[in-house]
């Protein structure tokens, strides 16, 4: 194990905090207001079209301290590998997580692995913790959405879903499709830049687009009415999601976010948001409304109006 | 998306409306059934309600595969996983859907039952042939549209000599349970039904044609009209039920000319034919026994069927006190009308069959439409 460690762990992940070597890293931080959050990754297959588990756990929890308006300073990462796992499989994982990190620059600096039984994991489980700093003057949290506020999302939501459901073993379809994995912070340093008093910000990941919105809306004790034509989803996720009886507004995306503002900031940020490279494809794709019930309802394409639901389980192909 | 979009288009929609609403008789009601839970689902995924006249509505029918299916055969269903330990294997909205005790074969499956969801037959042939010492059985469902594939995987399992391979049978047939929504003893009871005209299936018309319902529209004299499952297949099929009501005519119309002929895929009948025969009786939830409404596989492909390979006891569940499906079914009533829609039934823990998919008409007013009421 310490082989391991330190022939793949540190060699890749390389830093001055990590190779400190002790059971914790030490760091200074200046006074302020801090984020910490923690995500759990389990993903089937290991590796899809766009990205692996490495760096879905190193984007997964840089946005979740993102979506304060925090910019992320170190994650931690603890491994839960199954017996006979293949290393060269591990490696890549490593490698490819390390690459991640390095490229949103910043450090995994502390870790933690454990061996199960053959049987008792699915290959590899990853649990990344992130802490980051918010800027003086940001309050960005789920509950602060006003009626008359705009909703904005910053491109083509469903690509992460389906390209995962492309590569699962019973289901391999040929797309173009990649994951839009990807850390989000620096689009969100941006935004924040240019518009300190963003109300909400929140990445739509399992459940998609249609799930986290709910969720806004019941944190806020608000409605939202949606325009479904606003919306941005790539042709070839809409064609797959046609072909496997799928809604995109449910499907799982990794490098998208919410913005919920003020009405009068939308364009502003908009414009922000469309000179970054996560952000081309940015839109403004609804507004909130007073609504005791919290209901999301939409506008939608054919001319008609629907309520969007929270999902019930998961969603599952239809037959018919 | 290509030949689909074409369907979906606002500016054709807002044009037919017009028409709708000038050949629309203030001064009547025009309930339309649509039998297929294809068509619930496009009325109230795309809001087609919105863009028509007040006094036209639209009475969702029993035609979700998943919602009809008995709790008895999932039951059936769970037990071959469970006690003969079987790799049991069907689509994905199975899953789902509600058996006795709250078991579901989602629960089932995360209890350590090797329940697999395939996409296609074929998928469930394939685990047969990777799998040759375990017994792999295919929880076959659905209306016509899904019965040729099950029988070309008999077929084929018969050809390759696959030995571990059956078929536990639950296709059922549209034209019978459309008869037995107008004519059978609950209906009676219920008082009349007011339902003027019919969307007759489309996936399913393209496999038996438009021929089949021909002598319904005679018997009953009511309109048939074939519809796509796009929301202006929906709306322009409307459109053709509202002329005939108006001018009193009762035949059967096909819209949906880009896929369905009056003949059907005679191909796929004929396989159908070659495998399977009627059975004297099927249970439908919330319709209950219908006659002639179902298939089961003949005695020639007998070593396929998994109610002969194993034993598969009749369980006769009943359905939930109170709840209204057998009603809402056949338009006496809507889903808001039943004091268990919303309280005790919703789409996380369904009592009736008609919640239980998102085509069913339950499930569909709760999780599109419950902000109108």
């Amino acid at each position: 194990m310490a082989q391991l460690i330190r022939e793949l762990f540190v060699r890749h992940f390389d830093n001055d905090l990590l190779r400190q070597a002790n059971d914790q890293a030490a760091f200074d931080v200046s006074a302020g207001r801090m984020v910490v959050s923690t995500d759990s990754h389990v993903i089937s297959p290991l590796f899809f079209p766009g990205g692996d588990i490495g760096s879905l756990s190193v984007h997964g929890t840089i946005n979740d301290v993102a979506m304060s308006g925090a910019r992320p300073l170190y994650l931690t990462a603890g491994f839960i590998l199954e017996e006979g796992f293949p290393l060269a499989d591990l490696e890549k994982i490593v490698r490819s997580m390390a690459g991640a990190a390095t490229d949103a620059g910043v450090p995994v600096v502390s870790g933690d692995t454990k061996v199960v039984e053959r049987g008792k994991g699915d290959g590899v489980f990853i649990t990344t913790t992130g802490i980051g700093m918010v800027p003086g003057g940001v309050n960005i949290s789920g509950d602060r959405a006003r009626p008359g506020d705009a909703i904005l999302v910053n491109g083509t939501i469903g690509d992460h879903g389906i390209a995962v459901m492309s590569s699962r073993e019973n289901l391999e379809f040929e797309t173009a499709i990649q994951s839009d994995s990807a850390a989000l912070h620096g689009l969100v340093a941006d935004m924040v830049e240019a518009v300190s008093t963003i109300h909400c910000l929140r990445d739509p990941t399992r459940g998609g687009l249609a799930t986290t919105l709910n969720e806004l809306a019941q944190q806020s004790g608000v409605g939202m009415r949606l325009r479904e034509d606003a919306i941005p989803v790539d042709p070839s996720v809409i064609a797959a999601c046609e072909l496997l009886g799928l809604d995109p507004l449910y499907v799982a995306n990794e490098g998208k976010l919410i913005c919920i503002c003020a009405h009068e900031d939308a364009q502003r940020l908009i414009e922000v948001m469309r000179e970054h490279p996560l952000g081309r494809r940015a839109a403004i794709i609804g507004e909130v409304v007073a609504d005791e019930q919290g209901f999301v309802q939409m506008e939608t394409g054919f001319g008609g109006s629907r309520m969007v639901d929270w999902l019930a389980g998961e969603q599952l192909p239809r037959i018919c | 998306m290509r030949y689909v979009e074409e369907f979906r288009s606002q500016d054709l929609a807002l044009k037919l409306a017009r028409t709708i609403k000038r050949e629309c008789d203030p001064d009547r009601q025009y309930n339309l059934m649509e039998f297929c839970g294809g068509h619930t689902h496009a009325i109230f995924r795309f809001g087609v309600q919105d863009l028509l006249p007040e006094n036209l509505r639209f009475v969702h029918g029993p035609g979700c595969p998943v919602c009809v299916l008995p709790i008895g055969r999932i039951d059936n269903a769970i037990h071959l996983a469970t006690e003969h330990g079987v790799i049991l294997c069907t689509y994905g909205d199975m899953m789902r859907v509600p058996a006795s005790g709250r078991k579901s074969l989602l629960k089932v499956k995360a209890e350590g039952g090797d329940v697999r969801m395939v996409y296609s037959t074929l998928d469930a042939l394939k685990i047969a042939r990777e799998n040759p010492h375990r017994e792999v059985v295919f929880f076959a469902i659905g209306f016509e549209t899904t019965t040729p594939p099950t029988a070309v995987a008999i077929k084929q399992a018969q050809a390759e000599g696959l030995k571990n391979f059956s078929v536990f049978c639950n296709h059922v047939l549209t034209p019978a349970a459309i008869q037995n929504i107008l004519e059978s003893p609950e209906v009676r009871e219920m008082g009349p039904v007011t339902i003027d005209g019919f969307f007759g299936p489309s996936h399913v018309s393209s496999i038996i044609g438009s021929r089949p319902y021909e002598f319904f529209s005679e018997e009953f004299q009511k309109p048939v009209v074939i519809a796509g499952f796009e929301p202006l297949d929906v709306m322009q099929s409307a459109l053709m039920l509202i002329r005939q009501i108006n001018e009193g005519r009762h035949e059967v119309e096909n819209e949906y000319t880009r896929v369905v002929s009056r003949e059907g895929n005679l191909k796929a009948q004929a396989l159908v034919a070659e495998v399977m025969e009627l059975r004297r009786s099927f249970e439908w939830r919330g319709l209950g026994l219908v006659p002639y409404s179902a298939l089961q596989i003949n005695s020639a492909y007998e070593t396929f069927d998994a109610e002969k390979r194993f034993e598969i006891p009749a369980i006769q569940a009943s359905d939930v006190k109170g709840c209204e499906c057998p009603r809402i079914l056949r338009g006496v009533k809507k889903p808001t009308d039943c004091q268990l829609f919303g309280t005790v039934c919703t789409p996380e823990n369904p009592m009736g069959s008609c919640m239980v998919s998102s085509e069913g008409a339950c499930a569909a007013y709760w999780s599109y439409g419950r902000f109108r009421h």
